[in-house]
């Protein structure tokens, strides 16, 4: 027994200890590298796109590329106004809110409001189903279901429009935005609505009107958060709403959004240096701007703006 | 003060609680429709697809005809990339959590990355695909192959292991770090024998979760320039390959209705899976937890 906790001679424990002391200052070495190898994907992307996106604008004037609206570089007779881009981006994401702001905002408020905990605790994972079904499968759910009943209700709504893949990106969407609106009802303290309550407030006035208020910095950040991820959504639109670049905010007709066309190129054999392969950077260079600007936002709305009870 | 007369009083009371009433019928039907829409999208699926299951369906390749199109090139495609994803997001998302978490928490840096972070999580998945594109295919030369389609999903996915092994680690109670310590315990032992154990079920949850949501993606790939048509298997991890989700993509976008019907054959195939892996996710977290509670 007493062998066993005999220390090591003197010089074994100190060759031991430089040992651990080398590998601890490796492996934090090794550590630190590969946390700021996710700052480096931030630098990569950006100096990605920038770097082909600065010899496209060499071709191409940026005031023609942010303020014209016929966006046709795939044909002979070139003309490269994003704006036809970004109406067809602006247009689908806006109708998928309109479909997924009022749907994804009620369900918050029945099921942090109004429904028992049983309900609630089998209905929110089966709603978060919906935003793990990949995007591919909302597309061919949106042209060959969604489309087909729109276009027997009004003859006027072509074969890819804009308006069933919006409402197809609405559902997907909606429990992004019930699921982090939820939670920030929830963290509504009781007494709260106690107090309203006591006031003899009925359940739909200590909803709207002490609760959402109270949560409103976490409802506005989801609601961005939601019109970032409508922006950056490929797939849908790729299938359901076409390849027709055109500046219109006519629901019914063909249009393109940035990401299906950045799809649209890469599908083709667009040779690497040519004019084609290069819009795909300034347009893909807009959309992550874009897309950077609303994320900011929804962080700052939270930070700033949270109200601190408790 | 103005005192409303009692008939007054009454038929405001009668009023606002019809509202209610009526609001709280909104509310649930709300949750009705979208519960509803997702059983609308399975029922759908499911009969359109389900008479495209067959074995040769499964292991055949993809063909110019309907009915011989199979999906073997794709579900193979999707197996690799996804381990080769699953891998490297699992190491850089785990080394990374721990060093915010346990060595520079609190740290400027650590601030800053975790901003970054949440951004990188904002990024659209077809700004990956590009990235993918002009990092792994042309400035590494690894070619449109299995590893550069892999590694482009694992910095896709890499923000979600990142937040789950994070918050997994956080999880583990500090006196168990401080316990271990005052045995004389170095750092890296502190964090190998203790928090690891300890946050793995976590850590292993996020894993999953980063990995179906590769398994789904088809806009980076397609980016990249991943294949569209593979009448092969990849045989190394520098060949050429195509994935579940860019297969049922080219198909719904062709006009023969055969190929439809491939393609919601291969999305409940996607789907099955997705299912699998969830269910995987929840047995193996659950059989761990009971192991250290």
């Amino acid at each position: 027994m007493a062998r066993n906790v005999v220390s090591p001679p003197l010089g074994q424990g100190t060759r031991n200890a430089w040992k651990r002391k080398f590998l601890e200052r490796g492996i934090a070495t090794l550590l630190f590298l590969s946390s700021f190898l996710s700052i480096l994907i931030t630098i990569g992307i950006v100096a990605v796109l920038l770097f082909e996106a600065i010899t496209f604008f060499a071709d191409v004037s940026f005031w023609e590329f942010i303020t014209g609206t016929r966006w046709t570089p795939l044909f002979s007779s070139k003309q490269f106004g994003v704006l036809a881009l970004v109406a067809g981006t602006t247009l689908t994401a806006v109708m998928a809110m309109v479909v997924a702001l009022p749907l994804g905002l009620m369900s918050a408020i029945y099921l942090s409001e109004y429904s028992p905990d049983k309900v609630r605790r089998v209905v929110k994972p089966v709603l978060e189903v919906l935003a793990g079904i990949p995007t591919v499968v909302y597309g061919y759910f949106a042209l060959l279901f969604v489309t087909p009943i729109l276009r027997s209700i009004s003859g006027d709504i072509a074969v890819f429009n804009a308006l069933s893949a919006s409402i197809v990106m609405g559902i997907m969407i909606l429990p992004m935005v019930s699921s982090l609106s939820e939670d920030a009802m929830r963290s509504v303290p009781r007494t709260l609505r106690e107090g309203a309550y006591a006031l003899g407030s009925t359940k739909l006035e200590v909803s709207t009107l002490v609760v959402v208020p109270a949560a409103l910095s976490g409802i506005v950040s989801a609601f961005i958060l939601a019109v970032s991820r409508a922006i950056g959504e490929t797939m849908i639109v790729t299938i359901a709403a076409g390849q027709n670049p055109s500046f219109t905010l006519n629901p019914f007709v063909p249009i393109e959004t940035m990401t299906a066309y950045i799809v649209q190129v890469s599908q083709g054999d667009a040779p690497a240096g040519s004019i084609e392969f290069k819009t795909i950077f300034a347009v893909a260079l807009l959309l992550f701007a874009i897309t950077l600007v609303m994320n900011l936002l929804s962080q700052y709305v939270v930070s700033r703006f949270r109200e601190e009870y408790e | 003060m103005a005192v409303i007369p009692q008939t007054e009083f009454q038929r405001r009371r009668a009023r606002r609680k019809w509202m209610g009433r009526a609001f709280h019928a909104m509310c649930l039907l709300s949750v009705c429709i979208a519960l509803g829409m997702l059983a609308v999208l399975l029922a759908y699926l499911l009969i359109q697809g389900i008479t495209g299951i067959s074995w040769s369906f499964l292991t055949g390749f993809a063909s110019r005809h309907p009915e011989q199109a199979g999906i073997k090139a794709a579900i193979l495609g999707s197996i690799y990339v996804v381990v080769v994803a699953g891998l490297v997001s699992f190491t850089l998302g785990v080394a990374t959590a721990v060093y915010l978490e346990e060595y520079a928490a609190r740290s400027k840096f650590a601030k800053i990355a975790k901003i970054n972070i949440a951004n990188l999580a904002g990024v659209p998945s077809i700004v990956y695909g590009i990235l993918g594109l002009q990092i792994f295919v042309h400035s590494l030369h690894l070619g449109k192959s299995v590893l550069a389609g892999g590694f482009t999903l694992a910095l896709l996915v890499l923000p979600i292991v990142i937040v789950a092994a994070g918050e997994a680690v956080r999880a583990v109670p500090p006196s168990f770090r401080e316990g271990s310590y005052a045995l004389g315990a170095t750092r890296w032992q502190v964090i190998w024998h203790i928090v690891f154990p300890l946050a793995f079920p976590g850590i292993l949850t996020g894993v999953i979760l980063a990995v179906s949501r590769a398994i789904g993606e088809t806009a980076p790939l397609i980016a990249m320039g991943a294949l569209t048509f593979v009448p092969f298997s990849p045989d190394s991890p520098l060949s050429r390959f195509t994935v579940l989700p860019i297969q049922i993509f080219n198909w719904t976008s062709r006009p023969q209705e055969g190929f439809q019907e491939a393609a919601a054959a291969g999305i409940i195939v996607l789907l099955v899976i997705l299912l699998m892996m969830n269910a995987g996710a929840v047995i193996l977290r659950n059989r761990f937890q009971n192991k250290w509670d």
